[in-house]
């Protein structure tokens, strides 16, 4: 069984003078939210989709998916955790209990903000997430990476070729992520930025799936120029 | 839903736009799959239309030749995944005496609006055929320039006197080669006559009574009817050869595009009292009639595959100009685009 998992847990707070979180800015007419579950919507690998949100913007976005989507039945609507890995962990429980989770269930999970992704990305993460347990989405970096220590100096400058920039969906064996992730120290819970480094840091590898540069993340309202700019109607 | 569509917007330059596809209208999404480049598109990649035509048309998505797959279909008519053809005549109204090919009002894929190069196309539900698992999908992909030749085909049994011992072909390309073999599944017994340039072209056509040089036409040869299926500059020499080699009232079925007019010998056409006929595109019927001819004769999809000149995996935009780069350079045959965007 594979679950689609859109993370709209957090409120934007890069956003600007807005006052709803980015997820639910409209661009081409429609909230990006909406962009995004469509993608997932029309294809039928998908169980189930779990869309996590705010807890205030529960009903909100059940009310968005009923006027968009009409029929809601494939979809649910959760509340998101604290942070971005107790949110998938929420959508992992909902498995749980309602499904029989095995070692085979997979989980694409995808940012809410990022609804340019094609289905070419989420068929590839679903072929190697069977194929090999965890999948990132990545392009290669076209700008130097710089790493510093102390935000000072530079510490070191990494080969460009071997640096990619991270996007979503990241796909994984459920069972597996879950179990890696209760395995972590605090510590080690507390640098996560996304769910990839939890086999990373358990020394699990993850396979790389090419994603796109319009694959972009609307964190900023430059990004949401871009966004609407990108969308080019021609009767 | 946003959809990815990759439009050329300048002589050999494609750019990613979106549009935005309604999931709530009737149309059905179709995800394309394997998509066939025609020389129509090239003269657009190439920038070999007049630059008002390129001016007014572009940014355009191009291809009208394809397969795909059902991604989602409201009517519930189509599961998804289900395999079809698509359709690029789209009219806008529906006319009990014109074919919806020939309808002024009607629009076509990669001319009049965006083509098929498309992460998902939206389309009617009357605009895509149900493709049977037995047809490879290679040489389904071009069933649309199949279709053009079953058109002019059907349209030369209703339009040509009964007289049909034997029937000229001109033109060695792809169109001359599918017309040829279809004229053949569907009249076995009119003796087939090709006549093209190159001797390597001519060779394909095994299925044929015979097949000449342009060059060296028998002065004592004559045929009942004939196609066209030549276009651009040569379209003239065609036709004039084959209004010298045809028999009185037959007819001649003009497939070739020409970007610029092409004089013709009226005074013979007078004089042998033949009828010219123009044949392009199709329509849905055509493609099922299509469909029935390969269904009926298996073989024909064999001769087909014979035709397919490269297959070329395409996942961004580098990979879709490296296909039509390649197709530039093909000696003969079809360039397919399996399509995976």
């Amino acid at each position: 069984m594979v679950f689609g998992i859109i993370l709209a847990g957090g409120v934007g707070s890069r956003m600007g003078n807005v006052e709803k979180p980015k997820q639910y800015l409209e661009i081409g007419g429609k909230p990006i939210i909406i962009h995004t579950i469509e993608k997932f919507a029309v294809h039928d690998a998908f169980e189930k989709l779990i869309v996590l949100c705010p807890k205030q913007w529960l009903e909100n976005t059940k009310n968005l998916i009923c006027r968009y989507l009409g029929e809601t039945e494939r979809i649910v609507v959760l509340e998101g955790g604290s942070t971005r890995n107790e949110t998938i962990m929420n959508s992992i429980a909902y498995i749980e209990e309602n499904y029989l989770m095995d070692e085979d269930t997979l989980i694409v999970t995808h940012d809410s903000v990022r609804p340019f992704l094609t289905y070419r990305i989420i068929e590839e993460n679903i072929r190697y997430g069977m194929q090999y347990g965890a999948v990132d989405t990545v392009i290669p970096a076209t700008d130097t990476i710089v790493q510093s220590e102390d935000g000072q100096v530079i510490t070191s400058v990494p080969e460009r070729s071997r640096m990619y920039q991270g996007q979503t969906p990241q796909t994984f064996k459920a069972k597996k992520l879950k179990e890696l992730y209760y395995s972590l120290t605090e510590g080690e819970k507390e640098i996560l930025t996304d769910a990839s480094k939890i086999f990373v840091i358990k020394g699990e590898a993850v396979h790389l799936v090419q994603g796109e540069v319009f694959n972009i993340k609307i964190t900023y309202p430059y990004d949401l120029r871009v966004a609407e700019s990108l969308i080019q109607e021609k009767l | 839903m946003l959809n990815a569509i990759y439009r050329l917007v300048a002589p050999r330059r494609f750019e990613v736009e979106f549009t935005n596809i309604d999931l709530c209208s009737r149309q059905i999404v179709v995800r394309p799959t394997h998509l066939s480049i025609c020389h129509a598109d090239q003269r657009y990649y190439q920038g070999l239309r007049p630059a008002e035509v390129m001016r007014k048309k572009l940014p355009m998505a191009l291809i009208h030749e394809g397969i795909g797959e059902v991604v989602y279909d409201p009517g519930g008519v189509f599961q998804a995944g289900d395999s079809v053809i698509l359709i690029p005549n789209t009219p806008q109204q529906k006319d009990g005496i014109i074919s919806e090919n020939y309808l002024r009002s009607s629009r076509f894929r990669a001319s009049s609006f965006d083509g098929f190069m498309q992460e998902h196309v939206a389309m009617e539900p009357d605009r895509v055929v149900p493709l049977d698992a037995s047809v490879d999908k290679i040489v389904a992909s071009f069933t649309e320039l199949v279709s053009v030749s079953v058109h002019a085909i059907r349209r030369f049994d209703r339009i040509a006197h009964a007289g049909r011992k034997s029937v000229g072909i001109w033109g060695d390309g792809n169109l001359g080669y599918i017309t040829a073999l279809f004229f053949h599944a569907m009249f076995p017994e009119t003796k087939l006559y090709i006549f093209g340039v190159d001797a390597e072209k001519l060779s394909r056509f095994s299925f044929a009574e015979e097949t000449f040089s342009v060059m060296d036409i028998p002065e004592d040869l004559y045929v009942d009817h004939a196609f066209e299926c030549v276009g651009g500059e040569a379209s003239q020499k065609a036709i004039h050869q084959i209004i010298g080699h045809i028999e009185p009232e037959g007819t001649i079925s003009l497939l070739g595009v020409s970007e610029y007019p092409v004089p013709v010998n009226t005074r013979m056409i007078l004089e042998k009292g033949l009828r010219m006929f123009g044949s392009s595109r199709s329509g849905r019927d055509d493609f099922l009639e299509t469909i029935a001819l390969y269904q009926k004769n298996p073989e024909l999809l064999g001769y087909l595959s014979n035709i397919v000149g490269a297959q070329i995996e395409v996942q961004s935009m580098e990979d879709m100009s490296r296909a039509f780069e390649m197709d530039i350079h093909k000696s003969m045959g079809k360039t397919i685009m399996i399509w995976n965007i």
